[in-house]
């Protein structure tokens, strides 16, 4: 028997958590989108130093692991006398970390566009930034938006990770009302079916993308 | 307050180094169920039946798609009403992330199984093998060779995802640091210095990734 007093005393708290983790994944997702674009192309630059600083940048942000990098903006930076709020914390981390990753989707699905397509806009005497705008990026886009839908995935189970800094996420709330209401089992589950809704709504909308991006091509 | 050497070399690094067994442990732990979990999968995911093929990929799609925190959680804090055993937080966290990246590498095997060229599989037929045999014999062999360097990759990523243990109260590095800063207040330090000894850990492992990708590539042409 689901004790419905349980369910019904949970789910304000999932609401309240719930618009906090969309918000999280909404403003996290684009700035790391936009961040994707910036660090992929940064290390495809001509100018050696733009690369190597990306680069390095990029690799550190990959391989330090997310949560440390929360615990670190969040414990560590007080400490060298900068102080942000927590929910700035949060999604700061939750960019640098999965712009990182984006940047590296950006990076190869720029290389993976047919070379001849570069040589046809420099036979057409168009300028490096013409190239790259009218004749990579596009055919890249549609080559990079499958990855993206799983960074996406990626970064919505990373908001998870939020509640430990003590962001009020729906993790937070569902680990708060576990100690005051119990039902582990109840509370837990209805918190994955959560997590689920959300990941298949973001599944449904990469599809249509996906689906949008390749109309009329073969 | 200023970074203090001392305190980093003379007692946050060797109480790191203290755990770090225990950081390995439930990568390789976690990574070893995944493997052989992740084959399971995904030979269900291809099974004729449909009764077994269906809830395979049902079962693939919830777990990739829920946040492993909250899966070991579940793990940790349900498991003991559901099966009234109570798990080390070890043990959970080896079935928790293993069970999470095993869904991964289940698709990892799906693409290789279906890189074996078709008339491999027709040459089992033809020489009259039972299923048993066409896939021990003929296709694994050939399905997981090009895999393998993804496998290392998830590897790695599994090795990144190790902090999250110390929600559940393991005392890996993380945990370490976090009680560290909590006895002496500075926690600048302790969390630095894991952030570091990750990088390194997962810069090389991603170069041996690479090299023996290299290397497998060699081999085949």
């Amino acid at each position: 028997m689901i004790p419905i007093d349980v369910v019904s005393q949970v789910l304000p708290l999932l609401q309240e958590g719930f618009i906090v983790t969309i918000q999280l994944v909404i403003i996290a997702g684009i700035l790391s989108f936009v961040m994707s674009f910036v660090g992929g192309l940064a290390r495809l630059s001509r100018f050696a130093p733009l690369r190597w600083v990306s680069g390095f940048l990029i690799e550190f942000f990959r391989g330090t692991s997310l949560l440390v990098q929360l615990f670190w903006f969040y414990y560590a930076l007080p400490l060298l006398g900068v102080t942000l709020p927590t929910g700035l914390v949060g999604i700061v981390a939750l960019t640098l970390n999965y712009g990182s990753y984006g940047s590296e989707i950006v990076r190869s699905s720029i290389l993976a566009v047919p070379k001849g397509q570069a040589e046809a806009g420099i036979a057409l005497n168009m300028t490096r930034f013409q190239r790259m705008k009218s004749i990579i990026l596009p055919q890249a886009f549609r080559i990079m938006l499958p990855s993206f839908g799983n960074l996406m995935i990626e970064l919505l189970k990373g908001t998870a990770l939020v509640s430990l800094i003590t962001i009020q996420d729906m993790t937070f709330y569902i680990t708060q009302a576990r100690n005051t209401i119990g039902h582990d089992t109840l509370l837990f589950s209805m918190l994955l079916v959560a997590y689920f809704i959300i990941g298949y709504v973001i599944t449904l909308v990469f599809r249509w993308l996906e689906r949008k991006f390749s109309a009329g091509r073969v | 307050m200023a970074w203090d050497w001392n305190f980093t070399l003379n007692e946050v690094v060797p109480e790191l180094l203290n755990v770090i067994h225990v950081t390995i442990m439930a990568t390789l732990g976690a990574f070893a169920l995944a493997v052989v979990l992740g084959l399971v999968l995904a030979l269900g995911c291809r099974s004729n039946k449909k009764w077994i093929s269906w809830p395979t990929r049902g079962v693939v799609e919830f777990i990739r798609l829920t946040p492993p925190l909250v899966q070991l959680f579940f793990i940790f804090f349900v498991f003991p009403h559901l099966f009234g055993l109570t798990l080390k937080p070890m043990v959970a966290g080896i079935l928790g992330l293993g069970i999470h990246y095993s869904t991964y590498l289940s698709e990892v095997y799906r693409a290789g199984i279906e890189s074996v060229p078709k008339g491999q599989w027709e040459a089992a037929i033809a020489l009259n093998f039972s299923p048993l045999q066409k896939w021990k014999s003929v296709i694994l062999p050939q399905a997981i060779r090009p895999i393998i360097p993804v496998m290392g990759n998830y590897l790695i990523v599994l090795f990144k995802e190790t902090p999250l243990l110390a929600a559940i109260g393991l005392m890996e590095l993380l945990g370490q640091a976090k009680s560290i800063g909590s006895v002496t207040f500075r926690y600048l330090e302790p969390i630095t210095m894991v952030g570091i000894i990750f990088l390194i850990l997962s810069y090389t492992a991603s170069l041996l990734v690479k090299r023996l990708e290299w290397k497998l590539d060699l081999n085949g042409k």
